[in-house]
C-alpha cells in the first residue's frame, strides 16, 4: 500500500523499518522533520531517541550506540555535518556501522537554508581527518530515499562503515507516494566487535579503538580499510544512464536536479540534439563505469546545484576521453530545464 | 597463607604505561577492585577519551572504548541507552572533562544519564606535556603558563563538583584525593558508591579525584602527594557535593 | 603475630618510592644494586620480619607491584 509522505519523514520511517534501534540528533533546518518524526516514532516503537546538546555530541552518541552493536542513525544538514566530521572519522577508523543523513543546504558559513548540492565534497571527500571514505547514496525521489536508506543500513553493517544518505532540501520537503516493503536486515556478527558490556556472556572482552601509535600497526589498519574500500568500489557503485549509441551529449546530474536534467534531455531530443542522462546514485563509490561512453558522445555537461564539485569525479572517470563542461546554480537557486537546454546547445556547438 | 593484598583481577596483565608515581595507577586499581567486589566486571564498558589514560581500554579487564577528546559522556550515553543492562563508566582528565568536553559533561548530568564518571583532576594536561588546564591553580607554572596562572589573563580554575552540584539531576558528586592511604581508601568508598548508584539506576554520578602528575609538575612522586595536600586541597575542598541517596 | 610475606613484581616497579614513604615501619628501600627491565632500581624490603602487614605500601603503589600474604 502506498502512502503520501514528505521526504524527510519517509527517510525516518525507512530507518524504523530497517531496524534502527537508536536515533541521536540535533535540530538544524532543513532536516528538522527527521528528529521530529523520530522523537515520537522511535519512542512509540520502544526504541531510543535522544536530542543531543550539539551535533558533536550526537555523532559521539552514535559512536557509542554503534559500538554497542545496534543499528543507529543521525541526521543533520551541511553546517551540522561539518561538526560531525570528527566523529565520522572515528567511526570509520573504528569500523563502526551507522547511517548519517545529510539534507544539504547552501553555504559556505551559515549560508542559507535553501536546497543545494554544495556539500558533495563534504560527504564524498571526507572532511574528517585521515584516509577514509564513506559510501554515499543520493536518491532523487521519496521512494528511492526510502529504498536507499534501508540499503544504507545493510551496507553499513556489511562493510562495518558509516554510510551517508544525502538529499537536498527539496527532496526533504517534497511529498510523494511511497511504499515500505518488508525488510530482511543483513546479519552482523555483534559478538565480533561490540562493546555492549557482555564480555561475561561472550567469554572475551571487545575493544573499540582508533588509536594506534605503532607506525606498522597503523599502516596495517589503513591497509585493511583500503581493502574494504576496494570491495565497496567493486560491488556497490550504482547509477542510471539513458546514454545510447548515437547520442552527442551526456548530461550528468544527481538527486532532485537529475529530474530537471531529465526534462532537459527530453527537450534536447525534441530539438534534434541527441542527448542522454547519467545519474550517479552512489556518489562514493563514484560510478566510473557509467562514463565509458559510446564514441558518438563528444561532450559531457555536468549539472549541479553548486559551483562545480561532482564534475571533478566526472573528469577523473572520463580520464580525458571527452571534455566535461559545467552548468550550476547555487545559493538556493534551482536551475530550470531551459537553462540546461541552452547550456547543452552552447557546449555542443551552438546553432542547431 | 592468607592473602592480605594482591593485584586486582579487574586489571589486565598489561603493565601500566603511566609515569612513575602517577596517580592514574592508583585510581585504576580502585576502579578495578570495585568492579570485582560489586560483581560488575563481566558486564561493564570502560570509556577512555584522549589524555594519558587513553590506553585505559588496555588495562581494565572489561569491554573498552576509546573516545574522542571530551566526548566520553556522549559515547557513554549512546552505549547506556541501547544497552541499559550494562555498567558504563567514563575515565576523564581535567582537560578532557572541564575544557573540551564541558558541554558533554554538563548535559549528561542534566539528562541524568545513568552512568559513572571518574574525573581525574591533576591541574594539568599530562599527555601533551604539562600545559595549562582549566583546573591549573592560580600561580601554577605550566608549559603554557610559564609566568604562572594569572587570574586577570586565564581566569580562576574551574571547580567541577561545585559547578555540577547546581544541576538537580546530578545524583552523586564527591571530591576525594589519593595523596595518602586513608584518602585512597575514602576514594575507593566513593567510587564504590558511585557504581552502586548506577546499579540501582539512580542516574548521573561523578567522583572527582585530586591526583598527582609528578612529571607534569616537575616534582618527585612523594612531593606530588604533598602538593595535592598543601596546594590543591585548600582550593578544591574534599567532600560530598550531592548525594541523592543521603538526602532521603 | 603471624609472619607476613611480601611479594614484589619487580619488573613492574618504576621506583616511585610512594610505598616506602607510606610504610609506617620504614622497611622499604630502592635496591640500588639492581636495575629492572624498565631501567629502574626496584623496591625491596630491608627487614621482612618487621612488617606488620598493614598493606599501606600495596594500596598506594600505582603499578600493583606489591602483594602481601600472612602465614
Amino acid at each position: 500500500m502506498k502512502t503520501l509522505m514528505k521526504g524527510n519523514e519517509a527517510i525516518s520511517q525507512a530507518a524504523i523499518v530497517a531496524g534502527c534501534k537508536a536515533f541521536f540528533g540535533y535540530p538544524i533546518t532543513p532536516q528538522n522533520e527527521i528528529p521530529e518524526y523520530m522523537s515520537a516514532a522511535m519512542v512509540n516503537a520502544g526504541r531510543v531517541f535522544v536530542q543531543a546538546e550539539s551535533e558533536v555530541a550526537a555523532i559521539n552518541m552514535i559512536y557509542g550506540g554503534a559500538a554497542a552493536g545496534v543499528r543507529v542513525m543521525t541526521s543533520s544538514s551541511s553546517p551540522g555535518i561539518a561538526l560531525k566530521q570528527e566523529g565520522i572519522s572515528y567511526l570509520a577508523a573504528a569500523k563502526l556501522p551507522c547511517v548519517i543523513v545529510s539534507v544539504m543546504r547552501c553555504g559556505p558559513g551559515l549560508g542559507g537554508i535553501l536546497p543545494s548540492q554544495s556539500d558533495y565534497f563534504q560527504v564524498v571527500k571526507g572532511g574528517g581527518n585521515g584516509d577514509y571514505y564513506t559510501p554515499v547514496y543520493a536518491p532523487n525521489s521519496v521512494q528511492e530515499s526510502v529504498d536507499l536508506t534501508i540499503k544504507a543500513f545493510d551496507i553499513a553493517d556489511k562493510y562495518r562503515t558509516p554510510v551517508f544518505v544525502v538529499v537536498d532540501g527539496t527532496l526533504g520537503q517534497m511529498m510523494e507516494p511511497v511504499e515500505f516493503k518488508p525488510v530482511t536486515p543483513y546479519q552482523i556478527d555483534v559478538d565480533s566487535f561490540a562493546t555492549n558490556g557482555q564480555s561475561g556472556k561472550r567469554g572475551y572482552r571487545n575493544m573499540v579503538n582508533s588509536l594506534n601509535l605503532s607506525a606498522i600497526g597503523l599502516e596495517k589498519s589503513n591497509f585493511e580499510l583500503k581493502a574494504t574500500y576496494d570491495e565497496i568500489r567493486k560491488n556497490e557503485a550504482m547509477y542510471e544512464s539513458s546514454v545510447k549509441d548515437g547520442d552527442e551529449i551526456a548530461l550528468v546530474a544527481y538527486g532532485v536536479p537529475s529530474r530537471i536534467a531529465l526534462n532537459a534531455v527530453k527537450a534536447l531530443n525534441d530539438k534534434g540534439v541527441k542527448a542522454g542522462l547519467i545519474r550517479p546514485i552512489t556518489l562514493w563509490p563514484f560510478p566510473d563505469e557509467a562514463f565509458k561512453l559510446p564514441a558518438s558522445v563528444k561532450i559531457v555537461l555536468v549539472c549541479e546545484l553548486s559551483m562545480g564539485q561532482m564534475i571533478d569525479d566526472v573528469r577523473l572517470a572520463l580520464n580525458g576521453s571527452v571534455p566535461a563542461h559545467f552548468y550550476g546554480r547555487t545559493g538556493g537557486v534551482i536551475f530550470e530545464p531551459e537553462e540546461l537546454v541552452d547550456a547543452a546547445i552552447k557546449v555542443v556547438g551552438g546553432g542547431k | 597463607m592468607a592473602i592480605i593484598y594482591e593485584k586486582s583481577k579487574g586489571l589486565t596483565e598489561r603493565p601500566l604505561t603511566y609515569c612513575p608515581g602517577c596517580s592514574h595507577g592508583i585510581v585504576h586499581k580502585l576502579i578495578a577492585e570495585t568492579l570485582v567486589e560489586l560483581n560488575l566486571l563481566d558486564h561493564t564498558v570502560a570509556i577512555a577519551p584522549v589524555g594519558c589514560s587513553v590506553f585505559a581500554y588496555d588495562f581494565f579487564n572489561c569491554d573498552g572504548v576509546q573516545a574522542a577528546h571530551g566526548r566520553a559522556p556522549a559515547v557513554a550515553t549512546g552505549i547506556k541507552r541501547v544497552a541499559p543492562e550494562s555498567i558504563v563508566f567514563t575515565y576523564q582528565g581535567d582537560g578532557d572533562l572541564a575544557a573540551i568536553g564541558t558541554a558533554e559533561t554538563i548535559h549528561a548530568a542534566h539528562r541524568g544519564e545513568n552512568i559513572t564518571v571518574i574525573f581525574i583532576n591533576n591541574a594539568i594536561y599530562g599527555m601533551t606535556g604539562g600545559q595549562l588546564a582549566p583546573t591549573t591553580l592560580v600561580g601554577q607554572k605550566t608549559s603554557t603558563s610559564p609566568f604562572g596562572r594569572n587570574v586577570a589573563h586565564q581566569g580562576l580554575p574551574i571547580k567541577v563538583c561545585e559547578m555540577l552540584a547546581a544541576i538537580p539531576s546530578s545524583y552523586y558528586l564527591e571530591r576525594t584525593s589519593v595523596h595518602d592511604v586513608p584518602h585512597i581508601r575514602k576514594t575507593k568508598a566513593a567510587i564504590k558508591k558511585a557504581f552502586q548508584y548506577q546499579v540501582d539506576g539512580k542516574g548521573f554520578s561523578m567522583v572527582e579525584i585530586l591526583s598527582g602528575c609528578p612529571v607534569g609538575w616537575n616534582v618527585s612522586p612523594v612531593e606530588s602527594m604533598k602538593f595535592i595536600k598543601e596546594q590543591m586541597m585548600p582550593y578544591y575542598p574534599l567532600g560530598v557535593y550531592r548525594d541523592g541517596g543521603a538526602e532521603i | 603475630m603471624a609472619k607476613v610475606k611480601l611479594n614484589f613484581a619487580e619488573a613492574l616497579c618504576k621506583g616511585c618510592f610512594l610505598c616506602a614513604d607510606a610504610c609506617p615501619k620504614k622497611i622499604l628501600e630502592l635496591n640500588e644494586d639492581k636495575v629492572n627491565q624498565k631501567g629502574y632500581n626496584p623496591i625491596h624490603c630491608t627487614d621482612e620480619g618487621a612488617c606488620i602487614g598493614c598493606a599501606m605500601c600495596a594500596v598506594i603503589c600505582p603499578d600493583s607491584v606489591i602483594g602481601l600474604e600472612r602465614e
